[in-house]
């Protein structure tokens, strides 16, 4: 038996993600006494995989697989999963890997534990905590079936140094052509910029901003400090940015090291969702908004004034420091 | 076109968290559940579809008679039948098998279910759905549309991280829905011609079939009070980089 990772990459390079589920599967195989094995899909440099415990890969070099597609992706999971007999299957928390995951745990008839935040508290049973009602409580979640399978929140468990020998195997599984019965016709994705999904900074933007045509200092201050953009919910109702930089209960959840809200009052949805996020900055007019009692630091006064000084001070410091 | 939409009875959103009987148990005192808002996002395009193709929407949910008054406000909002698998819904698997032998039994083409449950987070349920019915799936679908003709064609717009992909496929489908299959003020909220009619519709109870359950909720906590936030004046911008850097070292 082993521990199975599904390492995630992007145009041949791994993403982050990808090196803490593999270091979250280095620690499940440790306590089973086992070897953790990578799945990975036209992934270059697959050996930099061994800086975090994996023992060995399964390479899969495939043009079909080139494009994501996430009932093709799960069957070859699956295969894998039954060549290794593999007992834990470990998986990150992106878009793509949480579409693809429950079509693999419905095959394997395995029960699947998402938003895992550390490492499994128990092997016999299986028992790992997690986030549940929107990050406002954690569960302690017992998995019940021979197949495991743990969801890895980004940014939860970290990536551990932990250098092996490593092993890479050719993997040539079959392709169920029916998978792509699904066709991707576009992809129209930000390039060069850094997602909420996967940015260590986020900088995001409230009401208090008044308008859209108030956002080019909120994009100025995420350049300057290599972050996402992000939005409130009304702003995302109003129009203002689109749909997909809300966060909160009902939008993305945010779990970046660093979390930067301007003029965002902190609506209890609000801070449920950036709740996971480690640090958290707070600029506002209202010494009395509720963000002030869920922030780490804060600032009581005018965006306006506040931000193109923060942006100032940033570029002199970023000038000395690199 | 035959329309399921899953439907899930939630906390609403502004809901306080607490845990009782030694935290092994959500406290529901003084809790008021809703449609979960991933699933609002969903009914309310089905009602599109309703008015506009002459879709029949049902809608269905797993749990104890407690969840009735959900359902009907979704047969308020305009669904046309309600179903209520009577058991209560332990983990994703379990209500995926639930909700799979509902949409054998009732041929449905379309499913739409909300991409996760605000309450226990599982985002699950559509794809094992699909898995088990072995159809096409969808998740995080912000945009949906479908040709009714010979081939069905859907063409459909998921969220990914960072963008949005264009899917083409056919029916029948899964969706996992959420905010952008319709916008935030086309939901409806029920007036009271739909209340009154909603108490005449049907509202069918099914039993459950024997289901795996993948996995169970021990216990659960909340998360530690933060520590007080520490201001910085205005007009000493640099002390909160100083802080950023040395203190909380992000960047």
């Amino acid at each position: 038996m082993s521990v199975l990772v599904y390492t995630e990459s992007e145009n041949g390079k791994f993403k982050k993600n990808a090196f803490e589920a593999a270091s979250y599967a280095k620690e499940v195989a440790s306590l089973l006494g086992t070897s953790a094995i990578a799945i990975t899909f036209n992934a270059h440099d697959n050996e930099s995989l061994g800086e975090n415990g994996i023992s060995k890969v399964l390479k899969v070099s495939n043009e079909q697989l080139k494009t994501f597609n996430a009932k093709a992706f799960a069957s070859v999971i699956a295969q894998a999963v039954e060549k290794e007999n593999a007992k834990v299957v470990i998986v990150s928390s992106s878009a793509d890997t949480k579409f693809m995951v429950p079509i693999l745990a419905a095959r394997l008839k395995a029960g699947y534990a998402p938003n895992v935040v550390a490492a499994p508290e128990s092997i016999e049973p299986f028992t790992v905590k997690r986030t549940a009602f929107s990050n406002k409580g954690f569960a302690h979640t017992q998995i019940n079936t021979d197949i495991k399978i743990v969801g890895v929140s980004n940014n939860a468990f970290g990536q551990i140094e932990n250098k092996v020998d490593i092993e890479i195997e050719d993997f040539s599984p079959n392709i169920d052509d029916s998978s792509f019965l699904m066709k991707s016709i576009e992809v129209d994705k930000v390039v060069g910029k850094a997602t909420i999904a996967d940015a260590d900074i986020v900088v995001s933007g409230g009401r208090g901003l008044k308008g859209p045509e108030n956002w080019g200092m909120i994009e100025e201050l995420a350049e300057v400090l290599g972050a996402a953009t992000a939005c409130s919910k009304p702003v995302s109702d109003l129009g203002w940015r689109p749909h997909g930089e809300h966060v909160g209960q009902t939008g993305k959840p945010v779990a970046s090291n660093l979390y930067i809200a301007i003029g965002i009052s902190g609506a209890i949805q609000h801070l449920a969702g950036v709740s996971a996020s480690k640090t958290k900055v707070v600029i506002n007019t209202d010494p009395e908004a509720p963000f002030f009692r869920a922030a780490d630091y804060g600032i009581v006064g005018d965006a306006f004034e506040v931000v193109p000084k923060l942006i100032e001070k940033l570029k002199d410091f970023k000038a000395q420091n690199t | 076109m035959k329309i399921l939409v899953c439907i899930s009875n939630v906390p609403d959103t502004t809901s306080k968290i607490n845990f009782a009987d030694g935290d092994t148990k959500f406290d529901t005192n003084g809790v008021q559940f809703v449609i979960n808002p991933n699933d609002e996002f969903g009914l309310t395009r089905a009602m599109w579809f309703k008015e506009k193709q002459g879709s029949t929407v049902h809608v269905a949910t797993v749990g104890e008679v407690s969840v009735e008054p959900t359902l009907r406000k979704a047969l308020a909002i305009g669904a046309d039948e309600a179903i209520r698998i009577n058991a209560v819904p332990t983990d994703g698997l379990f209500v995926a098998q639930q909700l799979a032998e509902v949409v054998k039994n009732g041929q449905y083409d379309l499913v739409i279910a909300g991409r996760e449950s605000i309450d226990y987070n599982g985002g699950m349920v559509p794809g094992m759905l699909a898995t088990l019915l072995d159809v096409n799936f969808v998740n995080t679908c912000i945009g949906l549309e479908i040709e009714e003709d010979e081939e069905d064609k859907v063409t459909a717009i998921r969220e990914i991280d960072g963008g949005k992909e264009t899917l083409a496929t056919t029916l029948p489908l899964v969706v996992g829905g959420q905010k952008g299959l319709v916008e935030e003020s086309e939901l409806r909220i029920p007036n009271m011609r739909g209340i009154m009619m909603a108490r005449k519709k049907a509202l069918n109870v099914v039993e459950p079939i024997d289901a795996i359950q993948g996995t169970e909720d021990k216990k659960f906590e909340k998360p530690a009070p933060k520590g007080t936030v520490k201001l910085v004046d205005s007009d000493k911008i640099e002390e909160l980089i100083d802080l950023l850097h040395n203190e909380a070292k992000v960047i």
